[in-house]
């Protein structure tokens, strides 16, 4: 390929892709969310330390037990999606490689979210 | 990568370790622990909703030695990514730039997060009655 421009010609005056402030602030503001929902989770696990099948489920059958607990899984799920993919944006080089890591990224968030979510909501709507 | 032969800015290599750096790496390196924490939490929801038996047999793998090393590595890692975490909040707010306070804020998130672990896996020991 023979192209006299240099990276910077390439992208000068293109602008960003306008994006970059929502990421960055949807990052902190599921960040602060995630604070209370740690402690929760940390708590609520240390609590339950040892228990059996029957009493995790009792357990998470609660109403506000079940609910924090998507509300964690949603919140860490689309925090860990956004610092994710600044690390493929930062190592990954070669576009096509980043353009299938991103998918993968998007696609493996859902499942864990989707899967993790339905588990909960089972549980909670279960006899 | 258009001139191969160009001058790079240089890299982690020329820099002298200190806190701050050692803390900005470290959160990385926590929060993709806690990815692998993620998909280990997912794991466990879907065995609880599946049953006593498939749930008894990832609580075994939990309770192992090796299970046991893994989830006190995401206990730490939850604990450092949270401390280091706020600190970061502060940071994006213009406040704990000053160099002192910067690196006294960067060790005490050590401090916490060890002093945090500890705690959690001495209360979960004593909840079970281990201790």
């Amino acid at each position: 390929m023979k192209d006299m421009k240099t990276p910077i010609a390439k992208v000068r005056g293109l602008g960003s892709a306008k994006g970059g402030t929502h990421h960055w602030l949807t990052h902190r503001v599921t960040a602060i969310a995630n604070i209370p929902l740690v402690i929760f989770f940390v708590v609520s696990f240390v609590g339950n330390a040892g228990k059996g099948h029957a009493e995790w489920v009792a357990w998470l059958k609660q109403p506000i037990a079940s609910v924090l607990m998507i509300l964690f899984v949603a919140n860490m799920v689309y925090h860990m999606r956004l610092g994710l993919q600044v690390l493929i944006e930062d190592y990954v080089y070669d576009p096509g490689t980043k353009f299938a890591s991103m998918i993968a990224l998007t696609f493996s968030c859902v499942l864990i979210a989707a899967l993790s979510i339905f588990s909960i909501l089972r549980i909670a709507f279960g006899g | 990568m258009a001139q191969a032969n160009r001058p790079l800015s240089p890299h982690l290599q020329v820099y002298r370790w200190a806190a701050p750096m050692a803390v900005s790496i470290i959160h990385r390196a926590t929060g993709s622990a806690l990815a692998f924490g993620a998909i280990l939490l997912t794991w466990w929801l879907v065995a609880l909703a599946t049953g006593h038996d498939y749930f008894s047999i990832v609580q075994d793998y939990a309770g192992s030695w090796m299970g046991r090393l893994v989830l006190f590595g995401i206990t730490f890692s939850l604990m450092q990514h949270l401390a280091s975490g706020i600190r970061h909040l502060f940071m994006d707010m213009g406040r704990l730039y000053d160099l002192k306070i910067n690196a006294l804020t960067a060790k005490s998130t050590f401090v916490f997060s060890i002093v945090a672990t500890l705690g959690i896996w001495y209360a979960a020991y004593k909840v079970m009655g281990v201790l």
